[in-house]
């Protein structure tokens, strides 16, 4: 740790950064732009200079770029020398010469770099007397929008967008003050992370379009804590409500987790809480029911004989919604709403996480991983976020490179043009393209059944006492080598698998390729699909086909789903045999859907934007949301419905969670995700407003003069209100980084351990699986299947937009979503004489379903990738053999 | 950016992909040989359209964005049609000193056009340009590849005769 | 193109060994011209009898210093590229033929009349750093340099200069001409890596030097035209004989020239260390009828002013910085009394903005706004304190504060203008409308 003066004071700072890092870290104000933490330095902004002294006589020092200084033992520098200041105002001044003068106007304002770095730089009063320079703005898709008047040209855009995440169609156009950031033509955005260039822009050029259809500042927004409801990964947000209606979702920062960065699906994907679908009063045999009591009464009766009740939860509600109706209809009652099939599966997940003697890692730890075997997913598709950790991971490489010629990491460019395409092994398994497969060392496409293969045959190669696979085919061992070598030869080797390829098998392979490894560096990565799979995972619960036959044999007569739609993903047949023979059925849900239509009893749910809740992600963390705003009268939290019919007693969120906590295995600690209700800080709660939350007395005086008194939050250590203690909130309560002179999400400097790092007080959440190494060996290996002439393999193709149902419900979302298709391999395609764009009919078993035709060469002959989720999918029959024929 | 390709071929010949990769063989990437390529295409075509661009990143593994950042950044690849003759007229300081401004203004009045503009019947666009490394004969003219030293009125005349009909 | 003085150098002639092939009513050298006056034999010697480093050695005793613009000594940076068995295979030596800076005018003249003399000094560049592969940057408007010199680059294969094994040793290499499409920053060494690599020619952070991660991350050198034209003569005649050719401090000799209104604006190669006004007058031949020296810029576009006063200084890298300026590339820009130094600086200003790149903040903004406030300030809407701004701003864009010299470059003419000529400029402001005087 590297001693340095700065300005006189000296400050012991972290070996390897640079002078911006450190003096950011140190807790002091320096401007910048073109760097980004995530990013590195590129030095092109010149808005970080400071004064170096090149010895202690010293006094006239030299202008550095801050960003592109190590530290060093005794460097001497000055933030406040006179010549550092001016430069740094006259940059700002610089870039002022062509900003517009639009801050009234811009969605920017308020939480806009800019404007704090212009303060901070002290730029007031303007010298330049000519002319701004114009440009046209482009239709970038329905999730950005673009005002190119207000660039300031830091290059971050570009720098993220193509660099970071791997995108190509934003680019840089132009030279000297003309240079334009945009697409070549106007069009839709492509890459999945393209909303981050809200975030990631300065200034106002690229915009949150939904938002800014319907704006208020950031101010103005009421927020709190939150965890995205659209995968498993569970990546931290801060989504924002002005009257009555969520306007945003942004990143809040985790430093284990999503970092700084969301993918589009999560930031776009909340427009459901605000549809017209949403369930706003209880109904009775679709008559709406007036008054709450009458509801739950109905419930109550309809629930009386607890054996006669089953209960069907759902991956998308809380732990605490799916432990109320466990405790409702009883363990044995106890469904997961997921078939028997994706029970085994989910169950194998849940089992190879905790039992496998290999790390956890956090996406964090993934990004530091230095190779990489995916075995059976599609990650931007599943899991986006830890497809853009893989994408850092593998520039590990370059990293070490970098640094044995002197370069340090951070020096962007230079690591980059010196790395050229050296990147560290990526292997990628799948039954189709991938959208990391630019960046692969290797990729192998087969059957489910031949991925778990490959990963048995990789696990044995490591490791001879793992059970080997006799009759690989020779292509394939060769593969089998060269993944095994790689990982073998890493020191920090991950695998991620997951539930993906919908094959257990699968799974069991990446444990024991993780259990083979012998670098103590390995870990093992599972993904599985929705937010709260694995909390409802480790809650158990039967199959929907057991359900289906207690009410056939008429044991139970009354059926309570929550929060899910069974025609998504199981059978029709399967789901109309249950519901239609069952004599009730209750839906507790905050949308409406084939479900809902089915019930004698609907209940109207609060989503996540209403409630408090925990959901478990995939690496079995327990994370607290917290409700962003008011429901309205008729709606409550599921889990108060089912207490109120009966379920339990308990007084709040924290007295049900602490009981499943205490009632449940495994969940022990799941209470510590978040501070409990009576949680203060020098007696006040925490203000869901900001100090400067505007128009509150304004708000409803249409209605009334008078204002109505606040609502008071008696579930959260939360106030719907601006006072309180904002500042010294823990993490897991705080959800947006205000801080004195940083308006931005830059604020979270201020809360970081170091820039970068983890956030003051530890990073939120309680992990829940501690290691253990009790797997044994795996040994499960599918037999090697013939291609059935004429047949194809039905396998799931997910799609960012479009496989998570209840993104689909937002319209910014919807628009993304691909028409239902089947995707095959050209020589296929040829074959059945369609091109890419015909309809087509798949006939699975004897049903039949249209689809339009994708063409896919990495799709293995033989497979037909289909459409998962995506409206038009629902009850496919998985990993069955298809015909298909062009539609006549 | 533009689109305005007033081609029907829009394809990119065979003899034009030939010569794209024989300066793309000349890097270790391809992409080595995106100005070359575009070059290769405006030689042909005198600019180079949306439909050309495509196909040249195609050929060189590049993005339509990367090679279009790179095509804007250059003074010389044309995304937009010019005429059959470009003429350059040199702006910089010896040529400045010994009367460019009046050269340009001749031009201007002959053809009828500013800079960035064409004549209308597609012969001419005049340019400016930087120092052409022949300030010892200013000022200087490009017309196509060809250069013209200490220009005068008479020499303009000339210059500007030629004009196919 | 080169008046009587060459007219003398029809044999060889050591005095002159970058122009002595350069024949008057002779188009250009062709090899066997090149060849009869010991072409290639300087590249003989270097790598028949001498390994890599023995090859470096000459050249850093040979003092020969940079003639692109900043004069660095050629042997000391070969120096900072790997040698030996770790090094990495790959690695490139690059010539700097992007002449874009107002005023110069000197490389074209050695690409089109000597081709063989680049590529021979190319390859013994490359030798002696054991490049793979060699590049020359050519700007895009000079065809006629393209065609020469890819005509020497095939003859130079077949005659086994280029390819593999030259002249019998293990050295192979590869020669490649590369034609740019204008933009006056690739002449910038590590922007011209990056339009070489096909993107964006935008400078790249030093360090890492190129010769440590150049082109695509290997080590690579680059060199200016003339500089590589040294190499050959270097190796023929020994460093003795160019240490002899210098006047000044600096060896050997360099191509000076001169344009605006002299009476033979022309390019010659002289001593180094030849006085400013031997040039001038000499070579020059003086002032037009009727126009009076006010002042010049002594090596392009982005050097200081200089005075009539300054005209016995020796044209010597050290000796013109000691007077405040740059030797730069040697080719100077003369300011008559009747031209109006402010118009002259917008122009080199309007310039150097339209040449930004783009990618750093002080010139791609700044630039802009100094030719705002000229422009004002000729159009008669200047205010009191725009010359302080104008002053303010040359520190602002200073050395070191942009990304790359080209900010810097282009404050020099726009400072020194401000010091000597501030009556010039003090005049517009006198006057708030002034006409057009022309
Ligand atoms: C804006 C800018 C433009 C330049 N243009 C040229 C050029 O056209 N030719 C050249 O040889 N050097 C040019 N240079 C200098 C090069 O960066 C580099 O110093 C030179 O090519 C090194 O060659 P040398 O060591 O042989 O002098 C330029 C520098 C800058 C900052
Ligand atoms: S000084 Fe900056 S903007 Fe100007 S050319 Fe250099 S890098 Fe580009
Ligand atoms: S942040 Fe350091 S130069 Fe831009």
């Amino acid at each position: 740790m590297p001693k340095i003066e700065i300005d006189g004071t000296i400050h012991e700072v972290e070996d390897g950064q640079n002078v911006l890092q450190a003096c950011l870290s140190t807790g002091l104000d320096l401007p910048y732009f073109c760097w980004h933490p995530a990013m590195g330095s590129v030095g092109a902004c010149r808005q970080c200079m400071v004064t170096q002294y090149s010895s202690p006589e010293d006094t006239k020092g030299r202008l550095v770029v801050g960003c592109m200084t190590p530290v060093s033992e005794g460097l001497r520098i000055s933030l406040n020398d006179s010549e550092a200041v001016e430069f740094r105002a006259d940059i700002i001044e610089l870039l002022m010469t062509n900003h517009p003068h639009d801050c009234p106007v811009c969605e920017e304002g308020g939480q806009c770099h800019l404007q704090d770095m212009t303060v901070m730089s002290g730029h007031t009063s303007r010298k330049y007397r000519g002319k701004k320079r114009t440009h046209r703005n482009q239709y970038l898709g329905p999730f950005i929008g673009h005002e190119m008047n207000r660039c300031i040209a830091c290059y971050r855009c570009v720098r993220y967008y193509q660099d970071y995440a791997g995108g190509q169609d934003l680019g840089v156009f132009g030279a000297h003050n003309h240079v334009y950031f945009g697409r070549s033509e106007d069009g839709v955005l492509e890459n999945e992370f393209s909303g981050n260039l809200v975030e990631v822009c300065p200034t106002g050029v690229f915009t949150d379009k939904p938002n800014g259809k319907n704006y208020s500042r950031k101010w103005d927004l009421q927020t709190a804590p939150s965890i995205c409801a659209h995968c498993s990964l569970g990546c931290n947000t801060t989504p924002g409500e002005r009257y009555g209606e969520l306007r945003s979702v942004v990143n809040r920062y985790h430093g284990e987790i999503n970092r700084y960065f969301l993918c589009d699906r999560g930031r776009f994907g909340y427009g459901f809480v605000n549809a017209e679908s949403r369930i706003k009063t209880a109904s009775i045999d679709h008559q709406e029911v007036v008054g709450e009591g009458n509801a739950v009464e109905h419930f109550r009766g309809l629930v009386q004989i607890q054996e006669t009740v089953i209960g069907i939860g759902s991956p998308r509600a809380s732990v605490e919604s799916n432990y109320a109706l466990r405790e409702l209809v009883g363990e044995d009652q106890f469904y997961s709403g997921w078939t028997e099939a994706e029970n085994t599966l989910m169950e194998t997940a849940l089992r190879v996480v905790r039992e496998t003697d290999a790390a956890n890692p956090t996406l964090a730890e993934i990004e530091r991983a230095d190779a990489v075997l995916i075995l059976g997913e599609d990650l931007t598709n599943t899991a986006p976020i830890m497809a853009l950790a893989v994408r850092q991971a593998v520039r590990n490489a370059s990293f070490d490179a970098a640094e044995s010629v002197g370069i340090y990491q951070w020096q962007d460019a230079a690591v980059r043009e010196l790395a050229q395409d050296l990147l560290s092994p990526l292997f990628i398994v799948s039954t189709g393209s991938t959208r990391l497969d630019d960046v692969a060392t290797g990729v192998y496409r087969a059957s489910p059944d031949e991925i778990a293969r490959l990963g048995f045959a990789v696990a044995h190669r490591l490791d001879s006492s793992a059970p080997g696979v006799g009759d690989l085919a020779a292509a394939a061992s060769d593969t089998v080598k060269e993944i095994a070598e790689a990982l073998a030869n890493a020191k920090r080797p991950l695998v991620i698998s997951g539930t993906g390829c919908m094959t257990a098998a699968v799974l069991e392979a990446a444990s024991n390729i993780a259990r083979a490894l012998a670098s103590a560096g390995k870990a093992l990565s599972v993904v599985v699909p929705d937010c709260n799979s694995m909390g409802l995972a480790m809650m158990g619960g039967h199959g929907l086909e057991d359900a289906k036959k207690v009410v056939e044999f008429g044991v139970a007569n009354t059926v309570v789903v929550i929060e899910n739609d069974l025609y998504r993903n199981a059978p029709r047949e399967l789901v109309d045999d249950l519901l239609g023979k069952a004599k009730n059925v209750v839906v507790i849900d905050h949308s409406s859907h084939a479900t809902t239509e089915k019930a004698g009893l609907v209940l109207p749910a609060t989503s996540f934007a209403e409630s408090e809740g925990t959901y478990i992600n995939n690496e079995g963390r327990a994370q607290r949301f917290f409700s962003v705003m008011q429901p309205s009268e008729e709606m409550r939290n599921t889990w108060q419905w089912l207490a109120d019919a009966g379920a339990g007693d308990w007084s709040g969120s924290d007295d049900i969670i602490a009981s499943c906590g205490n009632g449940l295995l495994g969940f022990k600690g799941v209470e510590e995700a978040a501070p409990t209700a009576e949680f203060r800080i020098s007696g006040m709660k925490v203000p869901r407003q900001s100090h400067r939350y505007s128009g509150r007395t304004a708000m409803r005086a249409n209605l009334a003069v008078s204002e109505p008194q606040q609502p008071i939050d008696r579930d959260s250590p939360l106030s719907f209100s601006m006072e309180g203690a904002a500042r010294e909130a823990p993490p897991s309560l705080m959800s947006t980084s205000w801080a004195p002179a940083w308006n931005s999400n830059h604020a979270i400097i201020k809360f970081q351990q170091e820039v970068g790092g983890s956030l003051q007080g530890g990073d939120p959440g309680k992990r829940l699986f501690q290691p253990s190494s009790e797997a044994n060996w795996y040994d499960g290996i599918p037999a090697s299947s013939e291609p059935v002439d004429r047949r194809w393999l039905v396998v799931p193709n997910h799609q960012i937009f479009g496989s998570e149902p209840l993104s689909c419900g937002s319209p910014a979302v919807a628009e993304r979503i691909d028409a239902f298709s089947v995707t095959l391999n050209g020589d296929d395609l040829a074959r059945l004489q369609i091109e890419s764009g015909d309809m087509l009919e798949l006939s699975i078993e004897g049903n039949t379903t249209i689809a339009e035709a994708r063409q896919d060469d990495g799709v293995p002959s033989g497979i037909a990738a289909v459409g998962c989720g995506v409206p038009g999918s629902e009850g496919i029959a998985w990993l069955k053999q298809a015909e298909i024929r062009k539609r006549g | 950016m533009r689109d305005q390709d007033m081609r029907v071929d829009s394809q990119l010949s065979e003899a034009e992909i030939a010569e794209v990769l024989e300066e793309a063989s000349h890097y270790p990437e391809k992409s080595g040989a995106s100005i070359e390529g575009l070059k290769v295409v405006q030689k042909y075509r005198g600019w180079v359209s949306n439909e050309s661009l495509k196909q040249v990143a195609d050929l060189l593994d590049m993005s339509v964005e990367e090679l279009d950042g790179v095509a804007t950044f250059y003074n010389l690849i044309y995304r937009q049609p010019v005429g059959r003759k470009v003429i350059l007229c040199c702006d910089s300081v010896s040529c400045w000193m010994l009367g460019s401004d009046n050269i340009k203004q001749k031009i201007s009045d002959r053809l009828g056009i500013e800079y960035g503009g064409t004549t209308s019947d597609g012969e001419y666009t005049l340019l400016p340009i930087v120092c052409l490394g022949a300030c010892d004969h200013a000022p200087v003219l490009m017309v196509g590849d060809e250069l013209h030293h200490n220009v005068d009125e008479a020499q303009l005349d000339q210059i500007l005769n030629t004009r196919a009909s | 193109m080169f008046g009587k003085f060459l007219k003398k150098s029809k044999n060889r002639n050591p005095d002159k060994p970058l122009t002595r092939n350069i024949v008057d009513g002779r188009a250009y050298a062709t090899l066997s011209d090149y060849q009869s006056t010991g072409g290639y034999e300087g590249l003989r010697t270097a790598i028949t009898t001498m390994d890599s480093l023995g090859v470096q050695q000459v050249v850093k005793d040979s003092e020969l210093r940079g003639r692109g613009g900043a004069g660095f000594p050629t042997g000391l940076k070969w120096s900072f590229v790997p040698m030996g068995e770790k090094a990495p295979e790959t690695k490139y030596f690059v010539v700097n033929a992007d002449e874009m800076e107002p005023g110069t005018f000197k490389d074209r003249v050695l690409m089109e009349k000597d081709p063989h003399q680049l590529i021979e000094g190319m390859v013994i560049g490359s030798y002696a750093i054991r490049a793979t592969a060699a590049y020359i940057f050519l700007r895009g408007e000079y065809h006629l340099s393209a065609e020469r010199l890819s005509q020497a680059i095939a003859e130079a294969y077949q005659q086994g200069f280029l390819g593999k094994n030259i002249l019998g040793s293990d050295f192979s290499l590869d020669l490649y001409l590369h034609s740019s499409a204008g933009r006056y920053i690739c002449g910038e060494e590590t922007a011209l890596l990056n339009a070489l690599e096909g993107k964006r020619a935008i400078p790249r952070a030093k360090p890492p030097f190129p010769q440590i991660s150049g082109l695509w991350g290997k080590p690579t050198i680059v060199n200016n035209v003339e500089t590589v034209c040294n190499l050959p003569h270097i190796f023929f005649y020994g460093v003795e004989w160019y240490a002899g050719l210098g006047r000044g401090k600096d060896q050997g000799t360099k191509l000076f020239g001169a344009s605006g209104r002299v009476k033979n604006p022309n390019v010659w190669e002289l001593p180094m260390g030849t006085p400013i006004r031997e040039i001038l007058e000499e070579h020059a031949g003086g002032m037009q009828d009727g126009y009076q020296l006010k002042g010049f810029l002594p090596g392009g576009a982005s050097t200081d002013f200089m005075l009539p006063e300054h005209l016995d200084v020796l044209m010597d890298f050290d000796a013109i910085a000691e007077h405040g300026s740059r030797m730069g590339t040697g080719t100077m820009i003369i300011l008559d009394d009747k031209t109006c130094p402010v118009k002259m600086v917008l122009n080199l200003e309007q310039f150097f903005s339209r040449e930004s790149c783009g990618w750093c903040t002080p010139c791609r903004d700044g630039l802009p706004w100094v030719v705002t406030i000229l422009e004002d300030l000729i159009a008669g809407k200047g205010q009191a304190s725009d010359l302080e701004l104008l002053e303010h701003q040359t520190k602002m864009m200073g050395p070191g504060n942009t990304f790359c010299a080209l900010a810097p470059g282009a404050m020099e003419p726009l400072q020194s203008a401000l010091k000597y000529f501030r009556g010039d400029f003090e005049k517009y402001l006198e006057r708030p409308v002034v006409k057009e005087a022309e």
